[in-house]
This record gives C-alpha cells, structure tokens and sequence, in this order.
C-alpha cells in the first residue's frame, strides 16, 4: 500500500490548479477510476495527515499515473513545488470507484476540482465502446482545464458560474439543453451539486464524494457519511464513490 | 536483534517490546492486519467501547495543524457487545495482548463495559478513558474532578477482571493532582489524552463541526514529557504508558527517559502506517548502537 513514486512531470494547468505525472510499480495496481491516493506532503512531521487526490489518468504501460489538485493550502503549495527526479510517498491505490459499466450512451458531469477521475472514467468508458457527454462547470474561465482531453473522448460542455466561459450558470444550466437519451450519469464535484443532481436526474448515476481525512485506509472514522438506512459508513473504504441516493447529501 | 532488551512486563502485560498504538489510531487492527504482523507489536490499544453504539459527531471530524492534527471523532464505535464478537474475535488470531479503551457518560456505563470486556481471554489490561474531550456528557468531566476520577476507577477496578491503566487529560490545572488521586487504586496511568484546541478556515469559522477537537501529533510532545516527568516524580512505582507525538526510536527513549515503563504511538500511525514495526526495529538497532543491555536502564534518566 506504501509507495514511493517518482515526479516525472508537474505543470500549472489552471489557477491554482496543478498537473502531476508519478512513475512507480504500484500505478499497476490502478484499475478502477475514480480511486484516489493518499499523499504524504513531505518526509518531516510538520503536515501529519496526508492529502487524498483522485487519480485522473492511468497509464500502466509507462507505470505512470497523473494527480490534478488545487494548491490551496500550505501542504499543497509544498506539493505543487516539486519537479521531475523528486520523490513522493503515496498509499495507494485506495477507495472504492466507479463500475465501468456496458452502456450507450452516457452523461459525465464535473464540477472543479472533482473534474480529474472523471477522466480516467471516461477513458475506460470510450474503450468499452460507450459513448460519452462530458459537462464540466468551474467558478470561471481561470479555472477551466482538460476541456480539450475530454472533447477528444465525446462531447464536451463548459459552464462557469461568472459566465466569463462557456455557458453562464451551472452543469444543471447546461444539462437541460441536451438532447439525448442517456442510460446513467457519473458525477464528481461539490456536495451541492451532486444534491441537485441526484434529486432532478431521472437517471441511476453514481456519484464521488469529498471529505477531510484522516488515515484513508478506513481506522480514524474521520470521513464518515450517512447512508439512507441510517448508517454511518467510512468515506474512504466504503466510497469515495457510491451509487445515487445511497448516501444522504 | 536483541528482543530481549525491549521486554518489559506491566501489570497484566508481557509485552515483547514497548511499543502499542494508541487508542482510536488503529481502530480494532484489522486494517492495519492487510500491512503487517499485528503479533510483532508489543500490545494494541483498540479503540474505545461504549456500552450502546455511537455515531460520534459530524464532519469535519479532522483538521491538520502544525506538526499535529485535530480530531472531534466522538466515540464512534459498534457498541461493547458488537466488539467482544467481531473486533476482539478476530485479533484473537494474533499472539499480542490487548488494551481495551472503555468510556461511557455515567459511571455504570463504564462499570458494564469493564465487566463484559474484561472477560475477553486477550484483553490483558482495561485503559480507562475520563479524558475525551470530544463528547458531550461523560469522558472529560471525569478526567478533570479527582474526586470524581477516583470514584469512578474505583467502581471500575471492582468489576474488571483484568488490571485497570486510567488514561489521564492534560486539559487540567494539576496533573499531579489528578494522577494522585487515582494513584493507589489504578494499576498503571496511561498519559496522555490530546488537548484541546481548535482551527479556523479562511473566513474566521471553526473547521470541525463540534467547534474544538483533541490536538496531538509531534506538537504535543513537549508537553507530554513534562507531565510524565512530574507525575513520575510524585508516584515513582506506578507504571505508565507514555505517548503524544512520538515519530522516532529517539522519541521513545525520552519518553523513557523522564519515567515511561513503555510508550503508545498514535497520530504517526495516519502519516505512516508502517510505523510501529519500523520503531520496533528501529529502537533495538538504537539500543544496540548505545550500548544498552535493556531499555529501562535508560529509564527516569532525565532526574536521577
């Protein structure tokens, strides 16, 4: 479960909004998307929690895989400082994600930083022969990213709260002009749109949720989330993704 | 490797070497059972048991800190029957003593948990929890009235059938006072519980939804030997696990240092679960390196 990764590439690909490609044996073990990594900011004892980042691109051929995270806080500012030959020490790969299911057609929604694992989805998705919608919403054009890699999976809808890109107001803005039959969607961003989602799709969809962490591998309970039947269940090994309406939002 | 030198027996523990986690940073081992050995370590805190199951708080229950975290877990836990058939169950499987963790809100909440879990065959020891600051009612208002901690060990220690270790606060005026009062009934102290604190986001908010939560990590270390330090030199005999920030072989050597029998490692265990095996070895190559026949020949070096 411990690793130590290599950098092989970092770049600012949005406002705050860092790109970063690790090499390492364990990127074998990635199958599922929508799983996440567990990284520990540095080798000293000043951040002792570690930070949970999505994995948003596998590439087992080159035992390579790309994290995307927003740089907000004094951690992940450490993080976006490091460059290719540095060393990273991640627990991986962890969480339950997304069931890449054998459907026609179907609607993939993102919303900022809950953006990246949709990616990897959507990949494994178009290799099956599934035919992807993609509809991506950021705060404004400065946040915007990986719009062209997903226009080269299927279609690809941009809305920003500001209306300085794309559609002005939300991913539900956009939904609603589209026309086409859907057989589910996936979705990952802030918990208030999952919400809307779940409550206005007249679809199954399965949904990716975020929480602070604590250990990631299912001891703190510092991630709980509550489930319809009233349990409280564990984020980071029951989840991060789970299906529509099994999690009360 | 030189084992011998890290065996160390306590009240109602034969421990093969010093080093346990802490309570509520392992949960009830089984994760950390797909890692490594669980019999390798010298016994396991599980974490606290309550008469009825607890939900605990609401999220955020985390927040990081410098050189610490903050936690608001609240107990969260299936209940003390639940965890004698599952949790206990399994670990049964392993050749390491256990120390079950029991809280409660009222005394005969703590006395019926005692009494059922103390039956477990691998509990060896009950560390007795007056000291989370995260609930509501109980825990904290025992770990900070003496007289009321020195009621309530001794209704424990009636029922239990195994040694009684009571885990002691730092949110207190005297430490010494409070140890002194559960001093000559208690089997052992372990020391100690996190403190409290809390954390703000950018907008001037609490980032933990119960507002404070428990600090611990390296942080609280200093503060941790101190108290263990003056404890030690009011009750010189009684044994005490010491824990709080500890990250290395060295930190367990100053725990030792200033009166710990044997030491407990908690937050560590999040940043790097390998941890305990890693101090395990790490400790006796220290030993080895120092000279030393056997680690309590370093023990209350720091006021002799």
């Amino acid at each position: 479960m411990k690793n130590i990764m290599t950098v092989v590439a970092q770049n600012r690909i949005a406002d705050k909004i860092h790109e970063m490609v690790l090499e390492g044996e364990i990127t074998g073990s990635m199958k599922t998307p929508g799983q996440f990594v567990h990284v520990r900011i540095n080798d000293t004892t000043e951040h002792v929690l570690r930070r949970p980042i999505s994995i948003a691109d596998i590439d087992p051929e080159h035992s390579r895989f790309t994290i995307v995270y927003r740089a907000e806080g004094e951690g992940t500012r450490k993080l976006s400082k490091l460059g290719p030959g540095d060393t990273l020490d991640i627990l991986s790969p962890l969480g339950r994600g997304y069931p890449v299911e054998q459907n026609t057609h179907v609607l993939i929604v993102g919303g900022g930083i809950g953006v990246p694992p949709l990616y990897e989805l959507s990949k494994q998705l178009n290799r099956k022969g599934v035919r992807t919608t993609h509809v991506l919403g950021f705060n404004s054009k400065k946040d915007v990213f990986y719009e062209e890699k997903f226009g080269a999976l299927g279609d690809t809808h941009i809305a920003t709260a500001d209306g300085s890109y794309g559609t002005e107001g939300y991913v539900t803005d956009v939904i609603r002009t589209l026309d086409a039959d859907f057989d589910c969607f996936y979705a990952c961003g802030p918990k208030m749109m999952l919400k809307v989602l779940s409550e206005t799709m007249d679809l199954d969809g399965y949904i990716s949720l975020e929480e602070r962490m604590g250990c990631g591998f299912g001891v703190c309970y510092a991630c709980v989330c509550e489930t319809a039947e009233g349990d409280w269940i564990k984020l980071c090994t029951e989840g991060p993704v789970f299906r529509k309406g099994e999690i009360i939002l | 490797m030189n084992r011998e030198a890290l065996k160390i027996n306590l009240p109602g523990l034969e421990l093969k070497n010093p080093v346990m986690p802490a309570s509520g940073c392992f949960s009830f081992g089984e994760e950390f059972s797909k890692l490594y050995d669980l019999s390798e370590l010298g016994a396991i805190m599980v974490k606290a048991a309550t008469h009825e199951p607890r939900i605990g708080n609401r999220t955020p229950r985390v927040a990081e800190t410098s050189s610490g975290m903050l936690n608001a877990i609240g107990l969260q836990n299936p209940g003390v029957d639940h965890i004698l058939e599952h949790e206990l169950k399994f670990l049964e499987q392993y050749d390491v003593p256990i120390i079950a963790n029991v809280a409660g809100s009222e005394i005969d909440d703590y006395a019926i948990v005692a009494d059922k879990i103390s039956k477990a065959p691998n509990v060896k020891a009950i560390e007795l929890n007056i000291s989370c600051p995260n609930v509501k009612e109980g825990g904290i208002q025992f770990g900070t009235d003496p007289e009321t901690a020195r009621r309530l060990t001794a209704r424990v220690k009636e029922v239990s059938d195994v040694p009684v270790y009571v885990k002691l606060s730092p949110n207190v005026t005297s430490i010494v006072d409070m140890a002194l009062s559960v001093g000559d009934i208690a089997d052992g102290l372990t020391m100690i519980n996190t403190l409290v604190g809390m954390r703000l986001d950018g907008n001037g908010q609490p980032i933990l939804s119960n507002v404070t939560g428990g600090l611990s990590g390296p942080a609280i270390k200093p503060v941790s030997l101190n108290m263990i330090y003056q404890v030690r030199q009011h009750l010189p005999h009684i044994p005490i696990i010491g824990m709080g920030g500890i990250a290395t072989a060295d930190d367990i050597l100053d725990y030792i240092s200033v009166g710990a029998d044997a030491v407990a490692i908690g937050t560590m265990n999040f940043t790097d679960p390998m941890i305990c095996p890693a101090l395990i070895e790490a400790l006796d190559e220290r030993l080895v390196e120092m000279g030393i026949t056997h680690l309590h020949d370093l023990k209350g070096r720091a006021y002799k």
